[in-house]
């Protein structure tokens, strides 16, 4: 497969890395994935906060509208890596991130890259619900309004809402505030409002750890509704789920540093999820998958 | 093991059993009294500050004749009690001390929640509190011998130097510090997943401020200004030096003007020799004034109150 228009040249740790995992190599030609744009390069990313390195050398092809989706145990770096395609850990002072992400060829950490316009483009659904301590249509018309996007705003907030399958649950009270409403209509509310600014690829993180089963199954058919217009890429915990809802699968898992007590996170396998979960490659992920470890 | 094993409650089980040490459930009885009694003395203060200034201001409404209330100035020596002087002058340095401390205590609020780095932060915070603890007679100094002729006499030829402007501008650097603080709490209060719902919509920091963090915090935002405003208006050292007027003014509406405040006018009351010889209703006027700075207090903060509850964004 071609690599994206302006990566860097990979180090000579990027190749160690690489060639240490065949399975990867494997997974990034493997069945379909030619077919597919690449979205996202990422290439020998590290991240730290401070001295600790939360994650490392990963190395990960994301294809267009496709679910992608990192699974593996707490701590390992799966949201740390998730927020590094939105540029949202640069929030965190201490965050630095080290190797590149190519956004359709572009390197996302390149000078002269806002995070902005980044963020407008690259969508984000986080763990908990957060809508704005605001009315429900303020919620959804927040994006559109900061954006300074054209057209009627009340056409936009109905066909976001249903886009988000969340319409006629909301329609005779749009000017209530989205408090009021259920945990689970509240992350759809969520996910309503990431897609009134029509970004490309939407970033989920745990989107569904704080809601029960039915709220959960909803939102796994909303991401199979709207999988055919974005690209999404989704952090959980739940392996089902990813069996479920995700065509691509990367499992991390964190390794304990040898010279301190810290551990860091690494992506072990990543790959068609139909393979990761019948025949992966690595003993590990194979305990993971059948809840031998994890 | 056998201790335990006697102890297990059997069959001959009384009520008596399960009654308690009664010496333990007189203490608990006492210290609950004690510590009910500490809670309840600020409501007892409040209730004899009350009473004695409704006693006196009782004796002056009854007795003042109330032409003299509404006058051309206040001169309680000679029996002129014209409030509304007293009221427009505390109102003057009021606003233009919020009107200095408000932007700049707000500014203050939003860099040190929203835009200053850790290290930042630990410089400024501390000098902010420093300000805070400067005893009010030496903002009162400060603001007659600095602010008035650096400032204030700057603005107008023959501008005094004790003007109601001057006094305001003391009182802003008071409430600063006020200002300032309960405004960043109140943002810092807000949920980091709020703004972070905002930038990853692709807000910038100028608008997340805008739009999510100040909106979430309106109801700490109004209870910093109620609480400025308060502090402001109550504010006596500062006006009682740098206003000008004390033992009595004339009506004015000029800030580049000295003029009397209703704490002014009470401070010179009392520090004065009138509790003993005074115009009859003299010393009586100055509850009077303080029933009156009490009430706007009040008012103010049932206003707040209301005011909070109804506009506030929960999260």
């Amino acid at each position: 497969m071609s690599r994206p228009r302006g990566t860097t040249v990979p180090t000579h740790e990027t190749v160690a890395a690489v060639s240490t995992r065949p399975d990867l190599r494997r997974g990034d030609e493997g069945e379909g994935a030619g077919s597919k744009p690449l979205v996202f390069g990422v290439e020998d990313v590290s991240v730290y906060y401070g001295g600790f390195r939360a994650v490392r050398n990963v190395d990960l092809a994301i294809g267009q509208q496709e679910i992608t989706a990192f699974i593996g145990p707490s701590g390992c770096g799966k949201t740390t890596m998730l927020r590094c395609f939105n540029r949202m850990n640069d929030l965190i002072p201490s965050a630095r991130i080290e190797g590149t992400i190519s956004y359709h060829g572009v390197n996302l950490y390149e000078d002269g890259v806002n995070p902005v316009e980044v963020r407008r483009r690259i969508g984000m659904v986080f763990q908990k619900p957060n809508p704005f301590p605001k009315s429900i249509y303020d919620n959804i018309a927040y994006g559109p309004r900061i954006a300074r996007l054209d057209g009627d705003m009340d056409e936009l907030v109905e066909q976001a809402l249903r886009r988000a399958a969340l319409w006629d649950e909301v329609k005779d009270r749009l000017k209530d505030l989205a408090m009021g409403l259920s945990g689970g209509q509240q992350q759809r509310l969520c996910i309503a409002r990431a897609l009134a600014v029509d970004p490309e690829v939407i970033l989920m993180d745990e989107p569904c750890s704080a809601l029960d089963p039915i709220a959960t199954g909803r939102i796994e058919d909303l991401m199979e509704e709207i999988k055919s217009s974005y690209t999404i890429i989704i952090v959980t915990h739940n392996m089902q789920q990813a069996a479920r809802v995700s065509d691509r699968c990367a499992f991390f898992t964190a390794e304990v540093n040898e010279t301190s007590d810290t551990r860091t996170g690494i992506l072990v396998e990543f790959d068609r999820t139909e393979k990761m979960f019948s025949n992966p490659a690595d003993e590990r992920t194979e305990n993971y998958v059948t809840g031998r470890f994890g | 093991m056998a201790q335990l094993i006697t102890s297990q409650p059997g069959p001959g089980l009384t009520s008596a059993d399960l009654r308690g040490d009664p010496r333990r459930m007189r203490k608990e009885t006492v210290v609950r009294g004690l510590l009910f009694a500490a809670a309840a003395t600020s409501i007892i203060i409040s209730g004899l500050i009350v009473y004695s200034l409704v006693r006196e201001t009782w004796t002056f409404v009854s007795q003042v004749d109330w032409a003299l209330v509404w006058g051309d100035g206040w001169f309680p020596r000679r029996g002129q009690y014209d409030i509304k002087t007293l009221l427009v002058g505390s109102l003057i340095v009021t606003v233009v001390g919020l009107a200095v401390a408000g932007p700049i205590g707000l500014g203050a609020g939003i860099y040190l929640s929203e835009y200053a780095s850790a290290r930042v932060r630990k410089v400024i915070k501390p000098t902010i509190e420093v300000l805070a603890g400067v005893p009010s007679v030496v903002v009162g100094f400060f603001a007659l011998t600095f602010i008035s002729p650096e400032i204030i006499q700057r603005f107008r030829e023959a501008t005094p130097q004790q003007t109601m402007a001057a006094a305001g501008i003391g009182v802003a650097i008071l409430i600063i510090p006020l200002v300032a603080s309960i405004s960043e709490d109140a943002m810092r209060s807000v949920p980091r997943s709020l703004r972070e719902a905002s930038y990853g919509l692709g807000a910038r920091k100028v608008t997340t401020v805008g739009k999510v963090v100040l909106p979430a915090a309106v109801s700490g935002l109004v209870a910093a200004f109620i609480v400025a405003f308060s502090r402001a208006i109550g504010e006596t050292m500062v006006v009682f030096i740098a206003a000008g007027k004390s033992g009595g003014s004339l009506f004015e509406t000029n800030p580049l003007e000295p003029g009397l405040t209703m704490t002014a006018a009470m401070a010179s009351i009392a520090s004065g020799t009138d509790s003993v010889v005074g115009e009859a209703l003299t010393f009586q006027s100055l509850f009077f004034v303080g029933a009156i700075l009490f009430v706007i207090t009040l008012a103010l903060n049932i206003v707040a109150d209301r005011f909070v509850r109804r506009v506030r964004e929960r999260y």
